[in-house]
């Protein structure tokens, strides 16, 4: 701030206090030779009182005063003048959670080095697992972390981008980005996208026209399995999922499919590195695989 | 008689009736979206039913319908009667009935639609901006315009604080509405970032202190006196808290940006002037209550004086809940929580509706040449439904809100949080209930006063009154 707008605003901050003192000195009491009522009248029958102004009033009033000259005297306030106790909300909030850190940092170092499996056998940890999960997690994979359409389910054994300690690490640290490209022109219109629909239903058992389903499989093999792979079993490593599981991010219906393979789907998880660190975000790994009842392959 | 001999009635009475009317509209749509805050199907999947669309329907009503039309009315017959002279211009006068109408029509049909500047309390789009800064100078006009013809020397002290309401919400209204437009239903603001918070906050507060403050306080300044057949308790006090008040609300607009990015000196002159700001705050309270001393046992028949002396109590303290909740501390407990939801309401129905039900009984009889309101029984069980459900309603929001922000910030051993967001939602159900039983009594107590009015002004044969003489 400028020593002009810091003056600009003590002047304006001070004056108008001052004013509203002045104000409230100059009319306080009656002044001699006054009477009752000004002797104004209205409307017939509306007049005035001149009564004094309430003591108890006027001493809340300068209670009020008093207060703000010592809270502006301590505090940052008067422009560029900081205050007397060095005080802000970016310093309080730092204090608050390098104390905090302090506090609590004890409990989270000690899962550092430990095995995902060991961490999800310790029950203290899982409760505080449970406890950052519903407040950080849950609003996209639900309080029971079962998912919603477009936000994986975290219970069942399917993994887009795998389920190794590091991958997990990664997943939840680091965040993902996962992306399908719209396909619709490269498998090559509607009747091959109806082909190509059909066989993908197919391969995880789904009600299919077999001749269809068959004629699907030749596209897959040319268009799609770059990403899902021959088998049409997915790679973690690109983020792409199995199609011959019964876990369905987007749907299972001929709608759903058709949609996804013409329009694509973009999602993403989000990194969490930053705000919990890596004690808890190691934490958290070992949480949602326990979540699944898997021990971490 | 000459027209310019009498008063201009007709637009006083236009607004009045039209008052009780926004009145049950604004209420009825905060009743629903309070249903839908317990029961969210009762959006039914229709976008223009949803709650994000209703509620700054909802809020838009009571104040500038409800809200607005009350002070168009009172300040009107207030002025004429006050300055013993007929309004400037009839003209102006039926040009701001017609155009704050038009207005508010236009806002029940674009808010819903979701045509929206995001801003709070300054929602609509921009040509519905435009219009209102045009009916807004008509008015101040036909106020000042008035004031300036009159036959008293001495203006009366509920024409200052309607003069200082018309002023400073022409320039709220203007600087904080500034914006580039890209189409005839979107703009884009002239400011960004805090500034553009900064620019909102002292606007949205200050429509609280102007509009919902001094517009009222006009309103009991003329009323109170009146129905107490009292003179108004101390002029020097009227002085003194009026410029204090004016002054000093203009500062306290940043302590709704409290532990953001808003730079530490504005959040704490914000707090620091809401708190010098409960002495002149009260002043009105004082001068408006203690007119009533000599003449408490009014209070006891006469429920148009109930209403306006409670609607003081809940403006006291509304007043004095205010300050408190600008402290930083407090704050960080309240902020974000429905306590602001509570105190908002304690303001709107307790103090806002309140005064302005007793002044509209007040006014009915004399506008449409009957003795009184057909049943003053009525107007009791009125006061008593709404008194309950004002109670009932702020008791509920802020029992919630105190446990809201507890449940937020409480702490376990390991230093996560104890609570996820949706269990101390689960755990305000209870309370949104109370609070849809508390805002449904007042609803009804709306619905008895319309039919209360509906008997009085049936049948009635409006008859021009004189201008009175000065005395």
């Amino acid at each position: 701030m400028s020593s002009f707008w810091s003056w600009f605003i003590i002047i304006l901050t001070v004056a108008n206090v001052a004013a509203a003192i002045w104000l409230m000195q100059a009319n306080t009491k009656r002044a001699p030779g006054e009477t009752d009522t000004t002797g104004h009248k209205w409307d017939g029958d509306l007049e005035e009182f001149n009564n004094p102004l309430p003591r108890w009033w006027l001493i809340l009033f300068y209670v009020t005063v008093v207060f703000s000259v010592g809270y502006l005297t301590l505090y940052p306030g008067l422009g560029s003048f900081a205050g007397t106790t060095g005080w802000s909300q970016v310093g309080q909030y730092e204090e608050q959670m390098a104390a905090a850190e302090e506090k609590y940092a004890a409990f989270y170092e000690r899962f550092a080095g430990m095995e995902l499996a060991a961490i999800a056998a310790d029950q203290d940890a899982m409760r505080a697992a449970g406890n950052i999960f519903g407040n950080r997690c849950a609003q996209c994979h639900g309080s029971d972390g079962r998912g919603a359409v477009g936000f994986p389910n975290l219970t069942d054994d399917a993994w887009q981008w795998g389920s190794t300690p590091d991958a997990l690490l990664a997943s939840i640290g680091n965040g993902r980005n996962g992306a399908m490209p719209p396909m619709g022109a490269a498998v090559g219109g509607d009747e091959a996208i109806d082909e190509v629909v059909a066989y993908v239903r197919s391969l995880s058992g789904l009600e299919a026209q077999a001749d269809k389903a068959a004629a699907g499989q030749q596209r897959f093999a040319t268009v799609c399995a770059a990403c899902h792979g021959p088998d049409a079993k997915g790679n973690p490593m690109l983020g792409a999922p199995n199609l011959t599981d019964d876990s369905w991010r987007y749907g299972s219906s001929v709608e759903d499919i058709r949609y996804s393979i013409v329009n694509g789907r973009s999602n993403q998880m989000p990194a969490q590195l930053d705000a919990l660190g890596e004690d808890r975000v190691r934490l958290m790994a070992a949480y949602v695989l326990q979540l699944s009842g898997s021990t971490g392959e | 008689m000459e027209r310019a001999s009498t008063y201009n009635d007709h637009v006083v009475r236009q607004f009045t009736i039209m008052t009780i009317v926004w009145g049950v509209v604004g209420m009825l749509v905060g009743v629903i979206i309070a249903a839908q805050l317990l029961w969210p199907a009762l959006n039914f999947d229709v976008s223009w039913l949803s709650y994000g669309r209703l509620r700054p329907l909802h809020t838009n009503a009571v104040i500038f319908a409800f809200g607005g039309s009350a002070l168009f009315a009172t300040s009107y017959y207030v002025v004429q009667r006050t300055c013993h002279v007929r309004l400037f211009s009839d003209g102006l006068a039926a040009f701001t009935f017609w155009g704050w109408q038009l207005i508010i029509v236009l806002a029940a049909i674009t808010l819903p639609l979701g045509l929206t500047q995001g801003k709070e309390y300054a929602e609509l789009v921009w040509p519905i901006d435009v219009l209102i800064a045009a009916v807004w100078v008509a008015y101040a006009v036909v106020f000042f315009g008035t004031v300036v013809l009159r036959k008293v020397k001495h203006i009366y002290v509920a024409n200052w604080f309607y003069g200082a309401f018309i002023i400073t919400i022409a320039v709220l209204h203007i600087v904080n509405s500034l914006a580039l437009p890209t189409s005839l239903t979107h703009s884009y603001p002239v400011y960004s970032g805090v500034v553009d918070a900064m620019v909102q906050w002292w606007y949205g507060h200050n429509a609280v202190g102007f509009f919902l403050t001094a517009g009222f306080l006009g309103m009991m300044y003329y009323f109170i006196p009146k129905q107490a057949g009292r003179p108004v308790y101390s002029y020097r006090l009227s002085v003194v808290h009026f410029w204090a008040l004016i002054s000093i609300y203009m500062w306290a607009g940043p302590h709704h940006l409290h532990y953001t990015t808003l730079p530490d000196w504005a959040q704490s002159l914000g707090m620091v002037f809401s708190l010098i700001l409960l002495a002149p705050s009260w002043g009105g309270m004082i001068n408006g209550i203690m007119t009533l001393s000599g003449a408490w046992h009014k209070l006891r028949t006469d429920p148009i004086l109930k209403f306006l002396i409670v609607s003081l109590s809940f403006y006291g303290m509304s007043t004095f809940e205010g300050p408190m909740m600008s402290i930083k501390t407090v704050n960080a407990l309240s902020h974000y929580t429905d306590w602001t939801i509570g105190h908002v309401h304690s303001g709107a129905l307790g103090w806002v509706a309140m005064v302005s039900i007793g002044c509209v009984y007040a006014l009915l009889p004399k506008l449409f040449n009957r003795e009184a309101m057909y049943s003053v029984k009525l107007i009791d069980v009125h006061f008593w439904i709404s008194t309950i459900g004002v109670v009932l309603y702020i008791a509920a929001m802020w029992m919630a809100g105190v446990m809201q922000g507890l449940m937020w910030r409480a702490v376990n051993d390991d230093g996560t949080l104890t609570y996820t967001f949706i269990e101390s939602l689960n755990a305000t159900y209870p309370f949104y209930a109370v609070r849809l039983l508390g805002g449904t009594l007042f609803l009804v107590g709306m619905l008895v006063m319309v039919y209360n009015t509906w008997l009085t002004i049936r049948g009635s044969k409006p008859a021009e009154q004189a201008v009175a003489q000065p005395a």
